[in-house]
């Protein structure tokens, strides 16, 4: 014979300022880890959007990122020939020149942060996925940049019609455009020959972006580049390039599920305080379940659902509490040494998460105290007050 | 006031496992508060150590990533004040498999026979500090570094170079002693150079100094970016310990992400302290009938559970900083306390500030209950059965 759920639930309520406080306690530390899984996630979202399967990230033998990697022009003349490449509007091969540089903005918390420049020739422009969505896009020759969505909102200094200065003098921001949320939205983009001219490295470029025919032809084109002894080339699909970016947010993971491993430590313990005051308080209701004939399994259970319940409780409550964090934007560094920005996403997957974690710690602090409810000899139980 | 301690322990002491219980949940809450406030310190609050705060480091105002001419040299050791001035370069390159985080070190590129001069607290025997100089493939290592590798005097490292493309093999000629995280390699930066076509050498990175009197700082490196100021690349100086706290900001924003962690812990504390302590008002109300009876005033009833809920949580806090000065003992010996300038074992302001704050959580958890109990009249009290 089990003791019915109502019972648990009933005690709850009457109790209801003990339950919301130790709910409210398993609250904030579910809150604390869902709010990191939720960065995390944001941070992964916004790379897996940024490539494409067809694109091939082309860096110099020994470089790990498009901003330490040397780009020769020989080099270009060379690869843009490979076979698998797809061919661009104008009939020409889709392959970029990219010249990679980095720039120090105040943003909007008032730090001094880096920007990533980004020069690319018409083709890199053509394979991208972006769109404008204010303004218009640079036109060669006329000293003219166009900002990523993120720099804009989050660089004052970068907005549409504003000025930024590197290299010899001004540009003008004419455009700002929208990559979904992209890495791309985090960079300033303009043209290759008039960027690398005013970085001063007008023959030592960045990096090549190349778009493949299909994805059997990128794997090719991976192996065609990665074998050529004569090239000094180091191809990466722009898939891989991103995942392991991803790495980046590893600390930031590690640091936040120590965090909250640590706090559910505090929280079990402040759980386990609640349940036994409980138990101690209704030590002659026990009494009285066990003269009615429920056995000492069902009062365990009991005791121990209530925890659950009550975990489970602060999980939701957890949830609640970070479901205005959705859509947050927020920063990390990325392998070019600047800012990526990304949003915060709470997703039903994480707070299911959350609220397991309560429960875990729930049960871990509630089955003590249910033992010790169950262990009661009807007669002291009876008398105690 | 003195005279009631003993009783307010005894009633500390009188449900064990409650009062074990919720030091326990304090303690382990304050040990991450600990942490978080000992590195707020370290990043935003502490002065410098004087080997810190004596060396500047300046680096092109666009970007780290941005080199400035050799010519600066002269310039910047020109500037009074200066003592001597190093060219410095991030030589990045891959040491084996980038992929293994371990094998990420930190490669600088210097000038051999000024690096033991800008960085008077590095400890090297005086012959392998000369093997260094004279050598051009010669390089140093941290201990830290050498430990971990097994590297000894003699042993070549191979490395691919990115920014300075090609590869090369350094071969150590010393082993240097650091009183921080010294998971580092030093190279003459001449080899590398070579290495490379006219047009990309002459470039430094950064420009490392060390200055006569750190009272200085702020003049010299005011004096050093308004030389540059009309040069084609101007120059951002800072001390060392505030250009180590930019690469922070690589990560996030830290500073947010530390307050609101304590944040949380505070929020959670005063919880879980406001609940235990409203629990252990509520069973004794009676007892608070029977004082009240022989004579103590509504005054002294609240003291004394004020009394007690404090004495609680900052017991909580001591163990919670001493669990914290564990933990920061791992983080200092992981690699990622090169990163951690100025982060001390102890540090009395952060111990009180765990204390305080524990306190005031004590105090302010048990006020509501407090004040319900001492009101409250005595046959009122007496009566109460719960």
């Amino acid at each position: 014979m089990t003791i019915p759920l109502a019972y648990n639930l009933r005690n709850l309520v009457v109790r209801k300022t003990t339950t919301i406080m130790t709910a409210l306690g398993i609250a904030l530390t579910v809150a604390v880890l869902l709010s990191i899984l939720a960065l995390v996630n944001g941070l992964k979202a916004t790379l897996e959007t940024s490539s494409d399967p067809l694109h091939v990230i082309v860096l110099r033998k020994g470089a790990e990122s498009e901003l330490t990697s040397i780009f020769e022009r020989p080099q270009f003349q060379d690869l843009k020939f490979k076979p698998g490449i797809a061919a661009g509007r104008d009939g020409q091969p889709l392959v970029s020149l990219e010249v990679i540089s980095v720039i120090s903005l105040p943003n909007i918390d008032g730090n001094n942060a880096n920007v990533t420049l980004r020069g690319m020739s018409p083709a890199g422009l053509e394979m991208r996925h972006v769109k404008i969505a204010k303004g218009t896009w640079f036109k060669p020759g006329l000293r003219q940049v166009v900002a990523g969505k993120s720099v804009a909102d989050r660089y004052p200094d970068a907005a549409l019609g504003k000025k930024i200065r590197f290299g010899r003098g001004d540009w003008q921001i004419v455009g700002v455009f929208d990559a979904a949320r992209g890495s791309q939205d985090s960079e300033v983009w303009g043209d290759v020959n008039e960027m690398a001219a005013d970085l001063n490295r007008p023959d030592t470029l960045s990096s090549a972006t190349v778009q493949a025919t299909d994805p059997v032809a990128a794997q090719a084109l991976l192996n065609d580049i990665n074998n050529d002894q004569k090239l000094e080339l180091h191809a990466v699909s722009e898939k891989e390039y991103y995942d392991q970016q991803t790495a980046q947010a590893a600390p930031i993971e590690y640091t936040g599920i120590f965090v909250a491993l640590i706090m559910a430590v505090g929280s079990a313990f402040a759980a386990m305080n609640t349940m036994y005051a409980m138990v101690a308080r209704r030590a002659r209701e026990i009494g009285t379940l066990r003269v009615l004939g429920f056995s000492r399994f069902s009062i365990l259970s009991s005791f121990f659902v209530e925890a659950v319940l009550l975990s489970a409780l602060g999980g939701l409550l957890g949830c609640l509490l970070v479901m205005p964090l959705n859509g947050l934007t927020t920063a990390v560094g990325n392998a070019n040494f600047s800012e990526l920005a990304f949003d915060f996403r709470v997703t039903p997957r994480i707070m299911m998460v959350g609220i397991f974690f309560a429960v875990a710690l729930g049960s871990a602090g509630g089955f003590f105290p249910a033992y010790s409810a169950a262990r009661k000899e009807i007669l002291t139980a009876l008398r105690e007050v | 006031m003195l005279r009631y301690l003993p009783l307010i322990v005894k009633n500390c002491w009188r449900n064990r496992r409650r009062t074990v219980l919720t030091v326990a949940s304090i303690a382990i809450s304050m040990c991450l508060m600990g942490v978080v406030a000992a590195m707020y310190q370290a990043f935003y609050l502490s002065k410098p150590e004087d080997s810190e705060a004596s060396r500047l480091v300046t680096r092109n105002r666009i970007s780290l990533t941005v080199s400035l001419p050799k010519g600066y040299l002269q310039r910047i050791k020109a500037v009074p004040g200066v003592k001597e001035a190093m060219m410095s370069n991030w030589f990045g390159g891959t040491y084996k498999d980038a992929r293994d985080p371990k094998n990420q070190f930190a490669r600088f590129l210097v000038e051999p026979e000024k690096l033991f001069v800008v960085y008077p607290e590095f400890r090297i025997p005086d012959d392998q500090r000369r093997a260094f100089e004279k050598e051009r493939t010669a390089c140093v290592i941290g201990r830290d570094l050498a430990t971990q590798f097994g590297f000894h005097v003699g042993d070549r490292i191979p490395i691919t170079g990115d920014i300075f493309p090609g590869d090369y093999e350094f071969t150590v000629r010393g082993i240097f002693d650091s009183p921080r995280d010294s998971h580092l390699m030093y190279m003459n930066r001449e080899y590398p150079e070579q290495a490379q076509s006219e047009a990309r050498r002459g470039f430094v990175g950064m420009y490392y100094m060390l200055i006569d009197d750190p009272k200085d700082s702020t003049r010299i490196a005011g004096a050093i970016d308004d030389m540059f100021r009309n040069a084609d690349r101007q120059t951002k100086t800072e001390s060392e310990s505030a250009f180590l706290v930019g690469f922070l900001s690589l990560l996030g924003n830290v500073k947010m992400f530390m307050i609101a962690i304590a944040a949380a812990v505070m929020f959670t504390v005063l919880l879980v302290s406001a609940n235990t302590m409203a629990m252990s008002v509520r069973e004794r109300r009676r007892e608070v009938g029977v004082l009240k009876t022989l004579g103590y005033s509504s005054g002294i009833v609240l003291g004394l559970i004020l009394g007690e809920a404090c004495s609680i949580s900052m017991l909580g806090g001591v163990i919670g900083y001493s669990i914290s000065m564990v933990l920061m003992m791992g983080m200092l010996k992981s690699p990622f306390g090169g990163f951690l300038p100025g982060l001390q074992l102890f540090q009395p302001l952060v111990l009180l500030t765990c204390v305080l704050v524990a306190g005031a959580i004590g105090l302010l958890s048990s006020l509501v209950p407090a004040m319900g109990a001492s009101r409250a009249s005595i046959v009122e009290a007496l009566r109460s059965t719960d």
